[in-house]
């Protein structure tokens, strides 16, 4: 099995991608986005699939009731709201009201990286990852949901990119044991490079 | 000029600098892999691979922000930048 922090690193990579896609989606225009349909697809099957990717992350990743919870609520509202978007990209689904089912994604993602870390932030480096991320996440839904009432604002379209790019950035950093900005609580543990 | 010309040149400025700005995404991706791999290249463990797990050698984070910038560049991009010169 990986060490936890290469599954936060894999994740990242899923993140960026999905930032990268929806970055280009805003500086085009979701008028040239949508002329290749293979192209609407992308970021919400991306988002699907890191749903289902974090299905085996809960299963052989969590060391406590609180983290399974946690993570099995991030692969239910990626999966979720990875869905809504294809049901939109397709046509399935009609109700621009589906588009808030990312803002959910967002809420319900930052409320489990707050709710699941037990330590404070300058305990270890991943301890200030998960509040920085939780409070990203929950600041940052912002985005969605102007989205969701403008889906043609390219300032919600790019803030919606670059949260994904940011989170992306977070999780790269995250390492299994280090100090943040020199502090390292002696609870942790010995830090790894 | 006429307002007609003005708009039709503000228009082709606009699209030039998306062209330009999508045109950047995967290149300034891999950058900054690259720049990440040289601040810290003990982050890739292919150099000094002696010792090391299978997960250590398989993921390398520096090395995976450039795949992802370099397949956005050349899977994604050229589709899109054929789009936007047709939307002209």
């Amino acid at each position: 099995m990986p060490p936890s922090e290469h599954v936060h690193w894999l994740f990242a990579t899923g993140f960026l991608t999905l930032g990268l896609f929806l970055l280009a989606e805003a500086v085009v225009g979701r008028d040239v986005w949508k002329v290749r349909a293979w192209r609407t697809y992308l970021w919400p099957s991306t988002m699907f699939m890191l749903g289902l990717g974090m299905w085996p992350v809960m299963v052989f990743f969590t060391s406590s009731t609180l983290h399974m919870i946690a993570h099995g609520a991030w692969a239910e509202v990626m999966m979720f709201a990875g869905a809504a978007e294809l049901g939109l990209a397709t046509g399935k689904l009609q109700s621009g009201l589906w588009r808030l089912a990312i803002v959910l994604a967002f809420v319900v993602s930052g409320v489990g990286f707050l709710a699941h870390e037990q330590n404070p932030w300058f305990f270890q480096r991943s301890s200030f990852l998960h509040h920085l991320l939780g409070w990203t996440f929950l600041g940052a839904a912002i985005f969605p949901l102007g989205r969701a009432v403008r889906p043609r604002s390219t300032v919600f379209a790019s803030g919606f990119a670059l949260a994904f790019v940011a989170v992306a950035v977070m999780l790269y950093t995250d390492r299994d044991v280090a100090p943040v900005f020199g502090h390292l609580s002696p609870l942790a543990g010995p830090p790894r490079r | 000029m006429s307002t007609q010309l003005a708009s039709e040149v503000r228009t082709e400025a606009r699209r030039s600098a998306r062209l330009y700005v999508v045109s950047a995404i995967g290149p300034a991706t891999a950058a900054a892999g690259i720049g990440w791999a040289l601040l810290q290249p003990y982050r890739l463990t292919l150099l000094h691979p002696r010792g090391q797990g299978f997960w250590w050698l398989f993921v390398e984070p520096p090395l995976l922000v450039v795949l992802v910038g370099l397949l956005f560049h050349f899977l994604v991009l050229p589709g899109l930048v054929t789009d936007l010169e047709e939307e002209a």
